[in-house]
């Protein structure tokens, strides 16, 4: 078995997961019981008294209290209202008649319960209607029994089953047992989208509450009996391990028990560190900054990001494998009247979420583990944790908490088997916390991308030959050793070739570039930076076609698509055929990819020949169908603003074998004094697809700020980051 | 170790720690209340703010020695009992937390604001606000809510000063 197999979720379990979406969910009676789950609020076993399960996300009780899971991990992204919702649209319950619990990997659950990809919505959408619709009509059954009336002549509303000529009107709970020994329907009637209450609206979250009063439990929070405090001293250089430490002083600080060695496994990357075990976490970071510890650098202390640029700058040279293409590309590019070539540069980057890596774990007497922390990935743990420490999936509890921000970071469940390895190692409950330090520097980042691109112009302005090159390590290879360099890994080459710019003749190709760092998704991950590269070079040719930005994009997409409509809502809600005032400039860019569709038009004002202003961000999201509106709005805005940090802001570089970046101060975000004013306008208008939410908002940002500077300046930008207070020419 | 006595939301609490222990882990360990946050522990980020006697401060820059007996400590669940404080309720009504790992912080630092400034500007939220971080980006929503609790603030003080005296004049 593979590393990769073993440590993290890959983007093929997301196609697998999004393959099997449709047919994945077993209606039928489960023998689940609410006791068996984890609360997120709690991160205890206080869940309702036992139940009647209708599928194994509805439980009634006779109480008449409703609980339903939501098995997609809340990160921010606002799964805790917008997947139970989508049950209890189909139920008929109000938003204040249920309670909502978060899985825990359970196997009744099945194995998708992750957020990421943008999948969570689309991906439930029709499997919790249906899981809604049938509880529904079981209950309605039921009811119709009991009155000895036809179920024709009932309908239900609020919680409740109504007998409509009658008049007649009985609780859920009332109904829940004998409703539950009834057969589940195979194919419930789902309600007219014209008939929803709930979804399509801007219906408050549940978890808003809890989190403005301080109520909400992240994993960080977690409080077990007994339990100790653990820091870890991991080796600063990527690559290397340890050599010998000595705890001498370490052992002197109050509080500190115990100090051992730790192994922390993620993909190729395999270190040893030191671990400080105490009774409370100050003491713990004491104790790690008293060590002292001699590290095997085993040479990777050369590495270096100019030297490792400069490696890709050379590699650009290579033709490289085909992406995909089609005409001839060399042929027309060959006779074009103007060729255009220019090369693009992005960093590696930080996810950064505020909460720490952190988790909680208890290896227990009996061989069993417990263990709490903030997830993207329940399923996964339950997959690939058991076997690294000989365990069963059922000797393992997973409690999952809300995440203080996730981004793709906690797709990876390398804390999680560091935590493991303490608490096996010492038998009591640790609670592992990284500091920020730690989650800045150790990775894994969003891969650095260049882009050697080349453009062909006819002489009537038109662009008759498109080359998009990527040069980059791969996610795929570092979590994979035995995966084949040598061929194509579209992960790295996301939406390249997949825009709906009607181009005559392409070819789009890749370099592997080597690497040893560590790296993973990242919100919208390899398509944060190609779409910079892609859509700024196609703003570079559009002036030398001598023609508007706007106007030559829309030149290429003579056929409806789903990208025509997403600008020509910006050019309309932009008023961009209304020229700014001197000293502004606006840029716009789209992207099209494995998450979603959105576009942005961004005005910028000169400040001085060589620093602008970013005013207005005006987005367009294409969705198909929209759940909750206002969430959707909310995850826009903050794509936008994750998206101008990576883009004007540091990002991650390396010195010595080691990350130069530690904390807020060197590896900054944007703050609330640099913001500008955002406006986002949804299209759903119910395509057949519905498409993601939590990404699509990010890729179009830095191509649209970098083309508004270019408009206000005349300054091109092909390098990110770029500080938008002192441009380079 | 030392005992201290510490009084947290009104309620008296004796612990015992090494001095230099930053208030942040007391309050989130000692005294059990997990509402306030560690995020950089370089008081960089905002999100372990709470009052000390009114003011806003970074607990995690806050040694426990430095505290007196006799100082009020506020944290996020002591503003309010029933989560209707007027920011707390501007922020539900605006939806602002995303994962709200950060609010906390960004509540105690807008509660000290408004005490300070009952009606700013753009340009002094930004000032005031700015040593709070949001990665998830909800800073305009945050900018919204402060502005919709100092009008609710204005609205109940001139509510209260329409006693008959005021409203003859």
């Amino acid at each position: 078995m593979s590393a990769q197999k073993n440590t993290t979720v890959n983007r093929r379990d997301f196609l697998r997961y999004a393959g099997l979406s449709g047919t994945a969910f077993v209606l039928g009676i489960s023998s689940a019981t609410a006791t068996d789950m984890a609360t997120v609020q709690t991160l205890r076993s206080t869940a309702p008294n036992p139940g009647y399960t209708f599928t194994p996300y509805i439980i009634i009780e006779k109480s008449g209290k409703i609980t339903l899971f939501n098995s997609k991990p809340e990160i921010g992204q606002g799964t805790f209202q917008s997947i139970p919702v989508l049950i209890a649209e189909e139920l008929e319950l109000a938003p204040d008649q249920y309670t909502v619990l978060q899985t825990g990997g359970e196997s009744t659950f099945g194995d998708a319960q992750f957020s990421g990809g943008s999948f969570s919505v689309r991906s439930s959408y029709n499997d919790m209607r249906k899981a809604g619709a049938a509880a529904k009509e079981m209950l309605i059954t039921a009811a119709g029994k009991q009155w000895g009336v036809p179920a024709s002549e009932c309908y239900a509303e609020k919680a409740t089953v109504v007998h409509k000529p009658s008049g007649k009107r009985i609780g859920y709970g009332e109904l829940a047992e004998a409703a539950s020994r009834l057969e589940v329907p195979k194919s419930p009637v789902l309600k007219d989208p014209k008939d929803f209450k709930l979804i399509g609206k801007s219906v408050k979250r549940q978890d808003v509450p809890l989190k403005v009063s301080g109520k909400a439990v992240f994993g960080i929070d977690a409080d077990v009996p007994g339990m100790v405090y653990a820091s870890v001293e991991h080796c600063p250089v990527f690559g290397a391990t340890l050599k010998t430490y000595d705890k001498t002083a370490t052992m002197k600080i109050a509080g500190v028990e115990q100090v051992l060695e730790v192994e922390r496994v993620f993909g190729v990357y395999k270190s040893t560190g030191v671990a400080v075990i105490a009774r409370n976490y100050w003491a713990a970071l004491k104790g790690r900054k008293a060590l002292n510890v001699a590290w095997d650098y085993q040479g990777k202390e050369a590495f270096n990001s100019a030297g490792y640029s400069q490696s890709l700058r050379d590699l650009a040279k290579k033709e490289g494998v085909l992406d995909a293409g089609a005409g001839d590309f060399d042929k027309a590019f060959g006779e074009a009247g103007k060729k255009i070539e220019a090369f693009y540069e992005t960093p590696f980057v930080a996810h950064s979420p505020m909460e720490a890596m952190n988790c909680t774990a208890h290896w227990k007497a009996d061989n069993t583990l417990e263990i709490w922390t903030s997830t993207q990935v329940p399923s996964d743990i339950l997959r690939d944790l058991p076997p690294l420490f000989g365990l069963k999936a059922s000797d393992v509890t997973l409690h999952t908490a809300f995440s203080g921000g996730g981004f793709g970071r906690r797709l990876a469940i390398d804390f999680i088997i560091e935590a493991v390895n303490l608490t096996k190692a010492i038998k009591k409950p640790v609670k592992l916390i990284w500091t920020r330090e730690d989650d800045t520097q150790l990775g894994p980042f969003r891969p650095q991308t260049f882009s050697a691109m080349k453009g062909g112009i006819s002489a009537d302005g038109k662009l008759v030959a498109f080359q998009h090159k990527v040069i980059s390590p791969t996610i795929m290879s570092f979590l994979n050793p035995a995966n084949d360099k040598t061929k194509l890994d579209q992960t790295m080459t996301e939406g390249i070739s997949h825009q709906a710019y009607e181009i005559p003749n392409t070819k789009n190709l890749f370099v592997y570039a080597d690497i040893h760092v560590p790296m993973f998704w990242w919100r919208s991950v390899t398509s944060s930076t190609l779409a910079f590269s892609h859509e700024c070079f196609l703003d570079e040719l559009a002036h030398a076609a001598g023609k508007d930005p706007m106007a030559f994009r829309l030149g290429m997409l003579t056929k409806d698509s789903d990208t025509k409509r997403v600008l020509q809502k910006l050019k309309e809600v932009s008023n961009w055929d209304t020229p700014l005032p001197k000293g502004k400039g606006r840029g716009v860019a789209q992207w099209d990819f494995f998450a979603g569709l959105g576009g942005q038009v961004i005005e910028v004002s000169r400040r001085s020949d060589n620093s602008v202003k970013i005013d207005k961000v005006y987005a367009v999201i294409d969705l198909g169908t929209v759940v909750n509106p206002d969430n959707v709005k909310a995850q826009v805005e903050g794509a936008v603003v994750m998206g101008i940090t990576a883009a004007i802001k540091n990002g991650i570089t390396f010195a010595g074998g080691k990350t130069e970046q530690s904390n807020f101060h060197d590896n900054p975000v944007l703050r609330i004094n640099e913001m500008p004013a955002i406006e986002v306008h949804i299209l759903a208008e119910g395509g057949k697809n519905i498409k993601g939410v939590g990404e699509p908002g990010l890729p179009p940002v830095a191509p649209a700020l970098a083309n508004a500077i270019f408009a206000a300046t005349g300054i091109r930008v092909r390098k990110m980051p770029f500080d938008i207070d002192n441009l380079n020419a | 170790m030392k005992t201290y006595t510490l009084t947290i939301n009104g309620k008296r609490t004796t612990i015992e720690a090494e001095p230099d222990t930053p208030m942040l882990w007391v309050i989130r360990d000692y005294a059990g209340l997990k509402g306030t946050k560690f995020g950089c522990g370089m008081g960089l980020c905002g999100a372990c703010t709470i009052h000390l006697d009114g003011q806003p401060v970074r607990s995690c820059q806050t040694p426990v020695s430095a505290v007196k007996a006799t100082s009020k400590i506020t944290t996020i669940e002591g503003i309010s009992a029933n989560v209707d404080h007027v920011v707390q309720k501007a922020w539900i009504e605006e939806q602002v937390p995303q994962c709200g790992y950060c609010q906390s912080g960004q509540i105690m630092s807008a509660v000290a604001l408004l005490k300070s400034n009952p009606n700013p500007t753009d340009d002094d939220i930004d000032t005031y606000m700015a040593g709070n971080i949001c990665r998830c980006g909800t800073y305009n929503r945050i900018r919204k809510a402060i502005h919709s609790a100092a009008a609710t603030l204005k609205t109940e003080a001139g509510t209260v000063k329409k006693s008959p005296k005021q409203a003859s004049r």
